[in-house]
C-alpha cells in the first residue's frame, strides 16, 4: 500500500489509516473479551444480519394469509426459488425434503454477503474463513451422510471410488482422483469460492471508496477521483450481482452434491 | 516525488509477484469461461426450450472453472 500513500503525500487528500497489510481490512479489534468466543465487529455484523433475516421470516410467516402481503410474498418467492433448485437438481420425489436446509444456506449466505454493501457495516462476515468453513463442512457432512443412508456405507464408498463403466486398469488412476475430488476438493472449493469472492469484493469496494476519498479534491489528482466516483455505482452493482450469485452457486452446488449421493451415477 | 518514484515504491513493496501469480492463474480460467459461456449461449439460442437445463449446467461449470482462478487469488496472498 506504500504507492497509495505516496500518491496521497504528493497530491494531498486526507487519509488517516495506513493500510500496511491486507489483514488491516479484515482483522477487527476485539470488543468483548471472552477467550475463544471473543466478539468483534465481524461477529456483531453476523449477529445483526442473522437477526434481521430471522425477524423478516418470522414476521412473514407468523400469521400467513392465503393472499400474501408484500413481505410474505417476498419470502415465499425466496423459498419457491430454492424449491425450484431442489426439485430441478435432486428430483421431484426427494428434492422437497432438502428445501429447509438449502433455504437456510441461501438466506444465511445472502444476508451475510449483503453486509458488504450495507451502509455503516460494509464488511461481509463471510470474508473471514470461519464462516465459509463451517458452511462447507456442514454441506460435506450432509451429503456424505445422505449418501451413506441412501446407498449404505459400502455402497456409497464403492460408488465414490469405483465409478461403473470404466476399464478395470483405469481404476489405478481413477480411484485416487475420484476419492480426493469427492471427499476433499468438493468442500474445499465450496469454502474457497465463497471466501475468495467476498475477500476480493471487499478489497474492490474499499479501494474504490478510498480512491474517491483521497483523490476527490481540487488538486492535480482530481481526474482520478472523478473516475473513481463514476466507477463506484458500477462496482456496487457488480458486487450486488456477485453477492446474489455466490448465494445461488453455494446452494446449487450443495444440491448437486446431495443429488449425486441420493442416486448413483449411471 | 513523481511517477518514477511511485514505480520504484511499487516494485520495492514486492507485491508485484503476488499480482503476477494471480494474473497467470486467471489466464486458463478466462479462456475456459469464454468457451463454456459461449457454447451455453449457442445451445440456448439453438434450443430455447432447453434453456433452463443448460443454464443450470452452465452455472455448475462456471463454479468449477472459477474455483481455479480463485485458488490463484488465495495463493497470491498466501505466498
Amino acid at each position: 500500500m506504500t504507492p497509495f500513500l505516496a500518491v496521497e503525500v504528493t497530491y494531498g487528500g486526507e487519509f488517516e489509516g495506513a493500510l500496511d497489510n491486507i489483514n488491516a481490512l479484515f482483522d477487527m479489534p476485539t470488543l468483548v473479551e471472552l477467550g475463544p468466543l471473543s466478539i468483534n465487529r465481524t461477529i456483531l455484523i453476523a449477529f445483526l444480519m442473522t437477526g434481521i433475516a430471522a425477524f423478516l421470516f418470522f414476521r412473514a410467516f407468523k400469521s400467513p394469509t392465503v393472499v400474501p402481503g408484500k413481505l410474505q410474498s417476498a419470502c415465499e418467492m425466496v423459498i419457491d426459488f430454492v424449491r425450484g433448485i431442489a426439485v430441478d437438481i435432486i428430483g421431484p420425489v426427494k428434492g422437497p425434503k432438502f428445501v429447509p436446509l438449502l433455504t437456510t444456506f441461501f438466506v444465511f449466505i445472502l444476508f451475510m454477503n449483503l453486509a458488504k454493501l450495507t451502509p455503516f457495516l460494509m464488511l461481509p462476515p463471510t470474508s473471514r474463513i470461519a464462516f465459509p468453513l463451517v458452511l462447507a463442512v456442514t454441506a460435506w457432512v450432509i451429503y456424505v451422510s445422505v449418501g451413506i443412508r441412501e446407498q449404505g456405507f459400502g455402497g456409497y464408498f464403492k460408488e465414490l471410488a469405483f465409478p461403473p463403466g470404466v476399464p478395470k486398469a483405469l481404476y489405478l488412476i481413477l480411484t485416487p482422483i475420484e476419492l480426493i475430488s469427492n471427499l476433499l476438493l468438493r468442500p474445499f472449493t465450496l469454502m474457497v469460492r465463497l471466501f475468495a469472492n467476498m475477500v476480493a469484493g471487499h478489497i474492490l469496494v474499499v479501494i474504490t471508496l478510498v480512491t474517491i476519498h483521497v483523490f476527490l479534491y481540487p488538486r492535480p489528482g482530481l481526474p482520478v477521483g472523478i473516475l473513481a466516483l463514476l466507477a463506484s455505482p458500477v462496482v456496487f452493482i457488480f458486487e450486488l450481482f456477485i453477492i446474489a450469485l455466490q448465494a445461488y452457486i453455494f446452494t446449487m452446488l450443495t444440491a448437486v452434491y446431495i443429488s449425486s449421493s441420493v442416486e448413483p451415477a449411471h | 516525488m513523481d511517477l518514477v518514484y511511485l514505480a520504484q515504491a511499487a516494485a520495492a513493496e514486492s507485491n508485484v509477484g503476488n499480482g503476477l501469480v494471480y494474473g497467470l492463474a486467471a489466464i486458463g480460467p478466462g479462456i475456459g469461461l469464454g468457451i463454456l459461456i459461449g457454447k451455453a449461449v449457442e445451445s440456448m439460442a439453438r434450443q430455447p426450450e432447453a434453456a433452463g437445463m443448460v443454464r443450470t449446467t452452465m452455472f455448475i461449470g462456471i463454479a468449477v472453472i472459477e474455483a481455479l482462478a480463485l485458488l490463484g487469488f488465495v495463493l497470491a496472498f498466501a505466498i
